[in-house]
């Protein structure tokens, strides 16, 4: 009888020790789309890439954790992250007034302008027969949102699942042009498939910042992360990533 | 109709207050119907048109000529053995691929450059083969003893299918087409994929705005509910007045006197 009460104490320590352990050897987990070239995408051999990832990498270095980086499609990485099946998104979200009440982000890790791509060889102000241009974008991104709210009106909007698909419609021309972030378009138009594409009209700034977005009770992890982002640009590890991606700084 | 969803929308929205999901769902009101109506075309018109592409398909099945059957068993094959998915994005993305097809003037500016058509050509090719499949079943259970009596009529082949084995084949495969056109309806969500704002893209695309998705996903979920329960009834309507005989009422004999 006694030898089983030490047993089942020893068992209810062990377990508690188990418990109390996780909270600074544990693996973070972090998720991202694949979908969004060369911030995250998937390479040849499936594996995740981009400067999301690499950025990533260089914060959970900084912090001293181990991490798995995971991809999730974009409409359900929020609900994701609440649901606990990972614990930072670093995905080129832009913060906004209708995430933050989801969510908490860091301080932010770049800036993103919008610009509209189209044909190179098509005029792109509005052409003279006045039927609707048709516009597209990723759905339940800044630039959908952009397109939606500003241009809704005067053009037809079509929304994708991926920027991809939308990449895809434009080539077959069933979109005249898109409103899509800068950099990754840029990305894009230096491709095969882009090469007859180019950027139209000013860029649109936006004010919008690109940072992590964690659960909002998780305040210490977002203290760490904010933390790494500064030390990570103070000692030149973010300019070396930027400078793998882009010919110009995005911070 | 849309101005005055408009109307209610903006009224139920006052009514709602600041109460969530309430005024959400007030505010987004017209976007869930509009969606809701693509949903309700996209399944009758594919319906429709997959049904007509099945009586051919079927009556090729059955036949003892290597040329008809072949074709027929390839193609139901495929679209039973593949995913509704693959079939839509072979359609909308997968055409668009051929610069010639781009150049074929009509048949790509105004079809397949349109999502909606494209959705429709996809689902009604999918129906059709679970639709052809069903109707050779069903043709081949017709009883012996009717196929006899009509031969013995002098009817010709063709006027025995026209007058005896189709409308004894569609009479049997009513319940079985009525859950069909059930598994129709849940497969048009897919439609969303490729850009269209059916119930499930306009859905989706509420989510993409206000990050409820419990909230809209049910709301969804109900009024595709709905839409089920409006088939299920039609098609026990439909039972009635086509397999009449099946359904003698059940009324007390009369006492003989």
């Amino acid at each position: 009888m006694k030898k089983l009460r030490t047993f089942s104490i020893a068992l209810i320590v062990a377990g508690a020790a188990a418990l109390a352990l996780p909270a600074h050897a544990q693996k973070l987990r972090i998720a991202t789309e694949g979908a969004y070239a060369p911030f995250n995408f998937v390479d040849a051999s499936g594996k995740l890439q981009g400067f999301d990832v690499d950025i990533a990498n260089a914060l959970c270095e900084k912090m001293k954790v181990e991490c798995e980086i995971v991809a999730q499609d974009w409409d359900g990485i929020i609900p994701g992250l609440q649901a606990r099946r990972y614990d930072a998104i670093v995905a080129s979200m832009s913060i906004t007034a209708e995430r933050e009440r989801v969510v908490a982000f860091t301080k932010p890790y770049y800036s993103n302008v919008l610009a509209f791509i189209g044909a190179k060889d098509k005029p792109w102000a509005t052409d003279a027969s006045g039927q609707k241009k048709t516009l597209g974008a990723q759905r339940a991104t800044i630039a959908g949102q952009y397109l939606e709210d500003k241009l809704g009106k005067t053009v037809n909007v079509k929304l994708y699942d991926t920027q991809d698909n939308a990449y895809l419609d434009l080539v077959a021309g069933r979109l005249d042009g898109m409103v899509s972030d800068k950099f990754p378009a840029y990305d894009w138009l230096q491709t095969e498939a882009g090469r007859n594409f180019e950027f139209k009209g000013a860029d649109i700034d936006i004010d919008d910042k690109i940072a992590i977005a964690v659960r909002r009770q998780d305040k210490e992890l977002r203290e760490r992360l904010n933390a790494a982002i500064d030390a990570i640009v103070a000692d030149g590890t973010y300019q070396a990533i930027n400078a793998r991606y882009f010919p110009f700084p995005i911070y | 109709m849309s101005g005055a969803i408009v109307a209610l929308s903006g009224w139920l929205e006052t009514l709602a207050g600041d109460a969530e999901p309430w005024a959400s769902y007030a505010r987004y009101l017209p976007r869930i119907v509009d969606g809701l109506w693509l949903t309700l075309e996209l399944i009758v018109v594919s319906g429709l048109i997959g049904l007509a592409l099945a009586v051919p398909i079927a009556l090729a099945r059955v036949a003892r000529a290597p040329a008809l059957w072949m074709p027929a068993y390839g193609y139901i094959f495929f679209f039973r053995g593949t995913p509704l998915l693959v079939q839509i994005f072979l359609v909308y993305y997968g055409l668009s691929q051929f610069e010639t097809l781009r150049a074929a003037g009509w048949l790509w500016d105004e079809v397949l450059s349109k999502p909606y058509w494209c959705a429709i050509i996809a689902f009604s090719l999918n129906t059709a083969a679970y639709t052809a499949e069903l109707l050779r079943g069903a043709m081949l259970a017709v009883p012996r003893g009717e196929i006899e009596a009509a031969q013995s009529l002098g009817l010709t082949r063709a006027d025995q299918l026209r007058r005896v084995i189709l409308p004894r084949a569609f009479g049997i495969i009513l319940p079985a087409y009525g859950n069909e056109v059930i598994l129709m309806l849940k497969g048009s969500a897919l439609a969303s994929t490729i850009t269209l704002l059916d119930l499930m893209g306009a859905t989706r695309s509420v989510i993409a705005r206000t990050y409820m998705s419990m909230e809209f996903f049910l709301l969804a979920g109900v009024l595709y509910l709905l839409i089920a329960a409006l088939f299920i009834g039609l098609f026990r309507i439909l039972e009635r007045i086509l397999n009449a005989h099946r359904h003698a009422p059940r009324r007390a004999a009369a006492p003989r006197p």
